[in-house]
């Protein structure tokens, strides 16, 4: 159904079957709202938050949600060590995660989407070295080269999404080395090819299009994926730097105070998982429409 | 695939195939492993002057040459990186910046706590992620296998440092059970432990599920149940086994994902394996130690897929004829 090539007609129409089966499916609508919100969160966040959030105030420092004993209306989700409103602070780390979440999966996806254009339909050596290449890249859990990466080149928003989007291209690769694979003998490519198309056309013109459905299957998976390895690089210091506010480092600091105040940890980590579950959630169904076969089993 | 003629001409045929498939498995390794020494090479080189990240500002140009005459790093780089690549197989990586002792003996009394902690995941991810992945194949589509998949992507989607500090927020402050963080008995052990297998547990549970389901969809499972065979004769005579193949293959990928959390989860509950040290050793710019345990984990993820890339060519004769 998805990978019917050429004809825009059928391609229309899976897409339109496609965003049935997404509005039907309930959870998918939950997740795709709730990742709504969070964008319009982090891309409004100083009109929205209700404090500037590296505003400190030593007088109300590590005060509890309002709702609890001692909490206050004033920081609906409490304060943390150094009296800055937790709230705050949730919606600007949203900004981080979000943009190295998307620029990440983006930048992967275009590195895996060449890579995996060229080994499938150029085959021969090329193949071969670049899939040696992608054997090497998972040899390195990507958390450590990751780590390495930013150790030695120094910390900082741009490195953390180049690392990431350098470290993710492999499975993107994969999926589109073996979709080429078999698009690769089918009449519109050897067609195009004996009336004299150029390889580069045909890999964009003709292959591409029809790789895109699996390509935004992966894509979306990494970017949970990667907003979760920001927080992890943030969380181990490592990351974004301390000036800027991340949900990573939010957890880092809360984990000092959770005998005494659950709530520094407690909501940043809340945040993280309700994002990466919504991108997940979103994915999945992404990847059940895209593949009927794999739904029914 | 091609099945060879099953004559006495068989066994020869099959053990040298068998012979090839491995020599060619453990070349490949060694060719993934020379590209990652050298990956690790340019890669702590390429970050630039090691001797200007470790100095401070401040150090004088005469402080600066004696700290590179005494790192090797006055010399050309390619002499550089043939001296490296000879002392690789001696495990000879240079001296620790910081411990001032060989990086490999740093690393190696390290070893042992990061094995007990993976160890101990991966049994633990076994343990839940088997049961549950067979009982959501059983109960396709019904209310039983929704909850599994439920827990799966919930699994999925929780970081191992969220995890683990909700375990000490409810076991350790709350509770009282257990140690919040450091090393000794087993009660420092199961708190790291379930933390580090979460995220196993899902990929493996989710694998084992549509594996199962393949499998119990099959023609031979349909004459054992047409026999009479019971759910259970089915499940544990017939289709575990034959489930198993791709989960082997993922439980060694598995490897690398546990070494990966084993430097998150090690960082949250203070546990004193390689995890840490790398993380103090980037912190601290100890680069021939950084050097030294990239190859450590890329070795160990290296290896152990190996291993199981050969034990089901043993196993498994069709994997053997590609």
């Amino acid at each position: 159904m998805t990978a019917v090539p050429a004809t825009p007609a059928p391609a229309r129409a899976a897409r339109a079957g496609a965003l049935r089966a997404v509005l039907r499916n309930k959870l998918a609508l939950v997740a795709i709202s709730v990742l709504a919100v969070m964008v319009v969160l982090a891309v409004f966040a100083p009109l929205i938050a209700p404090y500037d959030p590296a505003a400190q105030d030593l007088l109300v420092r590590l005060r509890p949600p309002a709702w609890a004993a001692g909490g206050d209306a004033a920081h609906p989700l409490g304060t943390d060590q150094l009296g800055r409103d937790i709230l705050s602070r949730l919606i600007h780390g949203a900004r981080v995660s979000l943009l190295v979440g998307a620029a990440a999966a983006l930048l992967a996806g275009v590195i895996g989407a060449i890579v995996g254009l060229v080994a499938g339909f150029v085959g021969g050596w090329p193949d071969r070295v670049l899939m040696r290449l992608a054997d090497v890249q998972l040899a390195f859990p990507s958390i450590l080269l990751a780590l390495a990466i930013v150790g030695f080149l120094g910390s900082g928003l741009w490195y953390v999404i180049g690392v990431l989007g350098f470290t993710g291209w492999v499975s993107y690769a994969r999926v589109v080395r073996s979709e080429v694979l078999s698009l690769r003998t089918r009449e519109f490519v050897t067609e195009a090819r004996a009336i004299g198309v150029g390889d580069v056309t045909i890999m964009r013109r003709h292959l591409l299009p029809n790789v895109m459905a699996p390509l935004a299957t992966v894509g979306t998976l990494h970017v949970a994926a990667a907003i979760v390895a920001e927080a992890s690089l943030s969380y181990l210091g490592l990351g974004v730097p301390k000036q800027t506010v991340t949900w990573g480092g939010m957890l880092s600091d809360g984990q000092l105070y959770l005998g005494t105040a659950w709530w520094v940890a407690v909501f940043p980590g809340l945040a993280l998982m309700i994002t990466a579950l919504s991108v997940n959630i979103t994915g999945d169904v992404l990847r059940d429409v895209a593949d009927p076969k794999a739904y029914r089993s | 695939m091609t099945a060879p003629a099953v004559t006495a001409a068989r066994a020869p045929a099959a053990g040298t195939g068998l012979l090839r498939a491995v020599a060619t498995k453990v070349l490949s390794a060694v060719v993934v492993l020379f590209f990652v020494a050298t990956a690790a090479f340019f890669l702590v080189r390429l970050s630039g002057d090691p001797v200007k990240l470790i100095l401070p500002p401040d150090a004088t140009a005469e402080q600066e040459a004696t700290l590179r005459a005494s790192l090797g790093l006055d010399r050309p780089l390619i002499a550089q990186y043939l001296d490296y690549l000879a002392g690789l197989p001696r495990l000879d990586l240079g001296n620790s910046l910081v411990y001032d002792q060989p990086v490999a003996d740093v690393l190696l009394t390290r070893v042992p706590a990061t094995v007990e902690l993976a160890a101990a995941a991966l049994a633990v991810a076994l343990v839940i992620a088997i049961p549950a992945g067979t009982f959501a194949a059983l109960r396709r589509g019904r209310a039983g296998d929704s909850g599994v998949m439920a827990g799966v992507l919930v699994g999925q989607s929780m970081p191992a440092f969220w995890v683990g500090i909700l375990l000490i927020l409810v076991f350790a402050v709350r509770l009282q059970w257990l140690p919040a963080s450091g090393y000794g008995g087993i009660s420092h052990l199961v708190l790291p432990a379930i933390t580090l297998a979460l995220y196993s547990v899902a990929v493996i549970a989710r694998l084992l599920r549509s594996s199962l389901i393949d499998v119990l969809g099959s023609d031979f499972i349909r004459t054992a149940r047409a026999k009479g065979l019971g759910t259970g004769g089915v499940v544990f005579g017939h289709s575990l086994r034959n489930a198993s193949l791709p989960v082997v293959t993922v439980i060694g990928l598995e490897v690398g994902t546990l070494l990966g959390g084993a430097i998150l989860t090690e960082r949250v509950f203070s546990w004193p394996g390689i995890g840490r040290l790398t993380v103090e050793a980037i912190a601290n710019r100890d680069f021939p130690l950084v050097q030294a345990a990239v190859l450590f984990f890329a070795a160990t993820f290296v290896v152990v897929n190996l291993l199981v890339d050969l034990s089901y060519t043993v196993l498994d004769p069709r994997v053997r004829v590609k």
